[in-house]
Formats: C-alpha cells, sequence, structure tokens
C-alpha cells in the first residue's frame, strides 16, 4: 500500500548569495512516520527542514530551485503563514516567548483567529497533554514560561507547535541542550505523535536517530548520500561515506 | 595595597567626578530656579489668566497651551515616528530608498529650532492656511520630534531578540501580526523614553512656536484648534524682556511651573515604562 507522501522534493537546489548549500535533494516523507536526517555540521541538515516551510526566506540572501509538495500540493502555491501552520518546526534550542506557560501555548491559536477563550483553553489543555507537559505545568499556567526547565520548555514548544493544528512537525536537533532524561521525555512524546502527524527530526546524535526513526537519511555537504529503513541504514549502509560517519571515522 | 587595586581606585574617582559633573549643574539650576521662584507660585498664579498687561494674575492660559501643544504634538509625532520605525526595521530592505529616509532623519535632528519655526510657518501657515494656530504649532514641533522619536524606537525595535521573531512567523502569524504581537509590546519602553525626551523638548522650545502658534498675550482659553494659545517657554521669553517692571521673581515661578511639567511627563513615562517591564515575564 502506497500513500501519497507527506512531503516530497524533487531537485532541491539551496543557495546562501553563491553558495550552494543543498544540491539536488530528492526526498519523499511518508505519513506518518518519523524520518530521522543525520549527517555532520554544514551538511545542509537544517537548511532542508527550514526549506519545507520556507523559514529560510527569512535570511535575505536565500535562494532555492526544484519544487517541495505538501501532500501532493506545490507550496509556492500556499501563502507563508497557512503553509508554516501546516508545517510546525521545533528549534534547537527552547525558544520561549517571555509570556506565561499558557500564553504561549495559546499564542498560535490566537493569531489564527480562535476568539473564544474556553476554545483556546481547551486547544491549549489538549497541546499540554499530547507534550507530555499537562501533569508538571497545569497548576502553573500563569507563570512565566522561561521558569521551566530545558527540557520542560523544549516540550512547551512542542505544545505551542501542536496548538496550531499543524500535518508536519519539524525538529531541528531539538535535544541538543538537554539532558538523557529530559531526551527521553521529548522522545517519548515523538512517539506517541505519530498517531497524527509526519515528523522529520533532524539530529547530530546517530542514535537518537536509530532509537526514534523509522527511515533515516544521511546529508554530506549538501547531498542526499543515502536513505533508507534506519536499521538498514546503520547495520549495512551502502555507502562508504554512510559508514564512515556511523562508525565515527568521520574525519 | 598593589598597583592594580590603585589604579582601580583612581579610575572609580575618576569616574565618580564625571557622574558629579552631570549631576551638580542639574541640581544647582533646580535649586536656583525654586529658590527665586517658589516664594510666587500662589494658587491664583497657577489658575487664573494674567492681567494688567501681565504684571499682575497668573499663567493659567500658558499652561494650559503648552499642555495642549505638548499633546498635539505627541499625536501627530508618536504614530508617524513609530510606524516609521517599524517600516524601517521590520519591513525595509536595505537599498537607496531606506538609506535616504535613515540620513534625511540624522540631518533633520540637526535642524535648528528656528528653521522648523520658519518652515512650520511657511508650510502650516501660510500654505495649507492653517493660521497662527494650536494645529500649526503642533504639526511643527511634531516634525522637529519625530527624528529622536524615530530613533529611539528604531533601537527599542531593533533590540527585541529575533528570536521572538522567528517563534512567531515559525507559528504561522503573518508578519503584521508578528509585529504587533511579539515585537511592539518588547519596545514599548524603548519607545517610550525616546517619546517623553523629544516631547520633554517639544514643550521647552520657543522658536518653533514663535511664528506658528504663540500669543504674545491672550488671557483667556482656546476654543478650538485653530486658535492661538499662550505657551509658558514663549510667555517667558515675552516677560523676562519684552515687558518692563515684571519683578524677576515671577520669570522664576513661570520656569519653575515649566520645569514641573516636565518632570511630571517624565515620572509618567517612569510609571508607564516599569508596567510595560513587568509584562516582559523573565
Amino acid at each position: 500500500m502506497v500513500s501519497e507522501p507527506a512531503i516530497q522534493t524533487t531537485d532541491l537546489n539551496a543557495y546562501f548569495g553563491a553558495l550552494q548549500v543543498l544540491k539536488g535533494i530528492n526526498i519523499e516523507v511518508r505519513k506518518n512516520e518519523i524520518l530521522g536526517v543525520i549527517g555532520p555540521s554544514n551538511s545542509g541538515k537544517t537548511t532542508f527542514l527550514r526549506a519545507l516551510n520556507r523559514l529560510n526566506y527569512l535570511v535575505r540572501s536565500y535562494s532555492q530551485t526544484g519544487e517541495i509538495r505538501l501532500a501532493g500540493r506545490d507550496i509556492k502555491e500556499i501563502r507563508d503563514n497557512i503553509l508554516r501552520k501546516k508545517i510546525g518546526i521545533i528549534f534547537a534550542l527552547p525558544q520561549v516567548l517571555p509570556v506565561t506557560i499558557f500564553e504561549n501555548v495559546a499564542y498560535g491559536p490566537k493569531v489564527h483567529g480562535t476568539t473564544s477563550r474556553e476554545q483556546v483553553e481547551w486547544i491549549v489543555e489538549e497541546a499540554l497533554k499530547k507534550a507530555y507537559l499537562w501533569d508538571e505545568v497545569k497548576d502553573r499556567l500563569d507563570q512565566p514560561a522561561v521558569r521551566l526547565s530545558g527540557g520542560q520548555q523544549q516540550r512547551l514548544c512542542i505544545a505551542r507547535t501542536l496548538a496550531v493544528g499543524p500535518e508536519v512537525i519539524l525538529y531541528d536537533e531539538p535535544c541538543s541542550g538537554l539532558d538523557p532524561i529530559s531526551t527521553a521525555k521529548v522522545e517519548d512524546a515523538m512517539q506517541q505523535l505519530k498517531l497524527d502527524y509526519t515528523q522529520i527530526l533532524v539530529t547530530n546524535n546517530t542514535k537518537q536517530a536509530s532509537r526514534v526513526s523509522e527511515r533515516c537519511a544521511f546529508f554530506l555537504m549538501g547531498e542526499l548520500v543515502e536513505l533508507g529503513p534506519t536499521d538498514e541504514l546503520f547495520t549495512k549502509p551502502r555507502d562508504k561515506r554512510t559508514d564512515d560517519y556511523i562508525t565515527g571515522r568521520f574525519g | 595595597m598593589n598597583t592594580a587595586m590603585i589604579r582601580q581606585r583612581v579610575a572609580f574617582s575618576i569616574l565618580g567626578l564625571l557622574t558629579l559633573a552631570i549631576v551638580v549643574p542639574i541640581l544647582l539650576v533646580i535649586v536656583y530656579i525654586v529658590v527665586n521662584g517658589a516664594g510666587t507660585i500662589t494658587w491664583e498664579f497657577l489658575t487664573a489668566a494674567p492681567r494688567q498687561g501681565m504684571k499682575a494674575g497668573g499663567i493659567f492660559p500658558a499652561i494650559v497651551g503648552t499642555i495642549l501643544l505638548v499633546l498635539g504634538t505627541m499625536l501627530f509625532s508618536l504614530p508617524l515616528g513609530v510606524l516609521s520605525a517599524v517600516y524601517l526595521v521590520e519591513y525595509a530592505h536595505d537599498n537607496l530608498f531606506t538609506r535616504m529616509i535613515k540620513l534625511s532623519v540624522v540631518n533633520l535632528s540637526g535642524i535648528p529650532s528656528i528653521v522648523y519655526g520658519l518652515f512650520g510657518f511657511t508650510m502650516f501657515v501660510m500654505l495649507l492656511r492653517l493660521g497662527t494656530s494650536i494645529l500649526a504649532g503642533s504639526l511643527t514641533l511634531a516634525i522637529m520630534s519625530l527624528p529622536v522619536i524615530i530613533t529611539a524606537s528604531k533601537e527599542a525595535l531593533e533590540s527585541v531578540p529575533n528570536t521572538y521573531r522567528e517563534i512567531s512567523l515559525s507559528l504561522g502569524a503573518t508578519k503584521w501580526q508578528t509585529v504587533r504581537y511579539c515585537v511592539l509590546p518588547y519596545a514599548i519602553p524603548g519607545i517610550l523614553t525616546g517619546t517623553v525626551l523629544s516631547l520633554s523638548r517639544a514643550a521647552g522650545e520657543t522658536a518653533p512656536i514663535l511664528f506658528t502658534v504663540a500669543a504674545f498675550y491672550l488671557p483667556r482659553l482656546p476654543h478650538s484648534v485653530f486658535d492661538q494659545v499662550m505657551a509658558l517657554p514663549y510667555h517667558l521669553y515675552v516677560i523676562s524682556t519684552q515687558v518692563p517692571n515684571i519683578p524677576l521673581s515671577v520669570s522664576f515661578a513661570t520656569a519653575l511651573v515649566l520645569v514641573a511639567l516636565v518632570f511630571l511627563m517624565n515620572l509618567v513615562s517612569i510609571f508607564l515604562r516599569a508596567h510595560y517591564r513587568k509584562k516582559r515575564l523573565w
């Protein structure tokens, strides 16, 4: 059974000024899968991620060619704000707004036009539950979000993204600043979210990719070297460069 | 004591003295004005119109005039200044046009106030036929206030972390929603500081209002924005130099009222700033 891919890129090239950072990327992301994206620094992982919801265009020198389709539809036809509602992103460092826990999560629904207080409260509660944070914060929703620990803040960011009702969630090294226990909680949340969302996880941590993802892509210097089932990619990679990276011979 | 400690002591002493050099003159001016003027301030002085060619009565119309001019100036310069800054920081690309705008803003702040006065006279009073009026005076003062408001607002907006914008945009907020909810609220304290700074200056200026609004002697309150008004700085100039036989203490009392008014404005802004700072939850 082959269903329509959640995201499909065709010959995606990306440039910052004259520098090409992505070279002809062709990827299909399946619905409800967790796709791991691994590779060393400067391999284009983050640029790939931010190309999907056009966040790259916040940098003025950025340009791209090729095609990105979201559920079959060319994203060029979708307005930026609608696209980013459908494709949410979790940044590397937990980035919360300097408002309360509640207001952080409520921000998205509010800018998308949910005005009734009860409805916003319901959305916030659902999102926090899905992000495995509700039990820890339900009694202090009116406290500043910055008082939460790093791991809680990152789950708050996930809840904030869930609250706008995305189809796809992008993670840009979401656990790079977190301790192992917080990392485990974030990973638990991701596993649960598989039921409803397509997720792409960019990570520097190959172990995390092998724990969480079903399929994994290896990026190197702007190229997609290999894409396959995670266990295969890690046990018998087809490409020598993948093998070198995974076994730590890289350098 | 070793040499590093001695050097540190010397450096701190020099810095301390420099700070004193700023504070002491201000204190002296205020003390001087208060000592010479406070005795003359009575309820009548504050609430009555001048009588007998300004030799008796109070300065009420001038107080009202100055307050109206400050409010009028704020009405025109605050929205224009803040929106200009928002455009320059959040929307504009770096090109010839925006560089020209930025250059104009810098140059505007270097223009002598009498030039603003003459410009206001030809532009608003004559060309737009507003007459010597509160409207013409406010517009003139507003243009004079713009550079400081724009510069301060720009800096305030630029100091809002970029991550706030990124968070907001990544959640699907539009550009304007991002500016409105995730940038402006955190820039308000800085914007307020700049606004009050430039309004304080506008309140004390004589030259820009000389030909555009200020009345030499008008012992009644204005009926509309097209009326002339008396204003404290111009009144002070008039009673100090143009009308003979007015006791010096009256001039000092007028100056004291002007200073107190400006101080009051600053106080309001301090409270507003504190209020908005509290909104940012760290």
